[in-house]
């Protein structure tokens, strides 16, 4: 299977890649047009902050490529953010693939970011085949994604989000699945067949 | 519901575990890929790697001990230690660490919080202080706990998270070592004070001082080394323990 990694100005992926070895699969990471039409599936990281994280997609013409892609996608934390329409953090325009804006958490007696290990429920996702109800998994934002019709699976922190969403190819999760023990490969494991 | 995360600290020197006794008399406790495997398995929600090496040589042992870290386990983890400049986190983030913590560097260039949670996202960033009581004031101290600073401990932490700090590892240097408890007042008016979660070091002996520290208000997470390395206190016995006194954690 050809995997590759979108490769922009935003966050580490040596723990995806080394997770991702861990169940079988060596991924390119790439910033070329060709390699990503070309590839069986496309995984879209990111971590920081949102309009630089842009910036560097727009500046290579990575933007117009990703939103074009047919194959299964899988954005995961900041990079699901930018899959949607706009976000509020540095009042960004973001990729629209999904047509939702993404809000920040007010540490109004709560703590931000959301960090930690938090529970998911109402899971409607091929990508949880095996993974229970109520499995905790890792999470580190800001910004969340209100709960929507592409919603599946939640999250609460003050206000229920997103925590995995899919439209079309394009699926997303704003948790750390190399980061989340044994439902994180789950979920690797269960994109990867898809 | 957000869980408080149990976090094994691994000091590490030269490529081995090591613990003291405030700050001193340092005992080799292991491999630390091994014990990071180990408390992965047995429920550790992140790991923390403390590099107390002088030596170039033992820096260059500590980017090859976060390699195989990373390769290990799929918990998060911050590695710290002499981290003084943007290019020092970048080596860390590269090797796959999740999080870098910066202590007496923050002291020195407050400045460096600000370039740090810029360039990488404040995710990445934990500011470390080291606190003591001196004089009836809590003190910063740097340079592993042996330099007094006139830096008052909970305005230093409202600065650090205005600058951009994602999270505090506050150690209670007078607590650190004693297995007596860890230090309630000050983690509790730390933590009130800024809008980031705070990992309350240093004290921490058995299950009870857990449940204190991670009551209501106070820690968001609660770190311990030589307790766990030694087995005094299994990870998932804590846990059951917590979960009975009614504190959230992830089983």
């Amino acid at each position: 299977m050809k995997l590759a990694i979108v490769k922009y100005n935003a966050g580490n992926v040596q723990s995806l890649t080394f997770a991702l070895n861990r169940l079988g699969v060596d991924p390119i990471l790439t910033d070329d047009p060709d390699e990503l039409f070309s590839a069986d599936k496309v995984i879209f990281p990111g971590q920081g902050e949102a309009s630089s994280a842009m910036r560097s997609l727009k500046r290579n013409g990575l933007d117009h490529v990703l939103t074009g892609l047919k194959q299964p996608f899988l954005g995961v934390c900041l990079g699901m953010q930018l899959m949607c329409e706009r976000t509020e953090e540095n009042h960004t325009e973001c990729l629209g693939i999904i047509p939702i804006q993404v809000k920040r958490f007010i540490p109004n007696g709560i703590k931000v970011p959301h960090m930690g290990w938090n529970d998911i429920t109402k899971l409607n996702s091929p990508l949880l085949k095996g993974v229970q109800e109520g499995s905790y998994i890792y999470f580190v934002h800001s910004y969340y994604l209100p709960v929507c019709e592409y919603t599946t699976a939640e999250c609460t922190y003050d206000v229920p989000f997103t925590a995995l969403l899919q439209k079309d190819n394009f699926y997303a999760i704003q948790a750390h699945p190399e980061k989340s023990a044994e439902p994180g490969m789950a979920i690797l494991e269960n994109f990867l067949k898809l | 519901m957000l869980t408080k995360r149990i976090i094994p600290c691994l000091d590490v020197k030269d490529g081995r575990t090591v613990k003291g006794v405030n700050f001193l008399e340092l005992r080799d406790a292991g491999d630390p890929v091994e014990l990071a495997e180990r408390y992965a398995t047995e429920g550790a929600d992140e790991l923390v790697f403390l590099d107390i090496s002088a030596t170039l040589e033992g820096r260059k042992t500590l980017v090859e001990m976060v390699k195989a870290v990373a390769a290990a386990v799929h918990i998060p983890f911050t590695v710290g230690g002499g981290i003084s400049a943007v290019s020092d986190v970048r080596v860390m983030l590269d090797a796959g660490a999740d999080k870098v913590a910066i202590n007496s560097a923050a002291v020195k260039n407050p400045g460096l919080v600000n370039e740090i949670s810029a360039e990488f996202g404040s995710q990445c960033l934990v500011v470390a202080i080291d606190t003591k009581y001196v004089d009836g004031t809590d003190l910063v101290h740097t340079h592993g706990g042996t330099k007094p600073t006139k830096l008052e401990t909970v305005s230093w932490s409202r600065e650090v998270c205005e600058r951009g700090a994602g999270e505090i590892l506050l150690t209670s240097m007078d607590h650190d070592g004693t297995k007596n408890g860890f230090a309630l007042d000050i983690t509790t008016r730390v933590s009130k004070a800024v809008s980031i979660p705070v990992i309350a070091s240093g004290g921490g002996g058995n299950a009870v001082h857990f449940a204190e520290i991670l009551h209501n208000g106070i820690a968001d997470a609660a770190l311990a080394a030589s307790i766990f390395h030694y087995k005094e206190v299994e990870i998932a016995d804590l846990k059951t323990s917590l979960l009975q006194n009614n504190i959230p954690v992830r089983i």
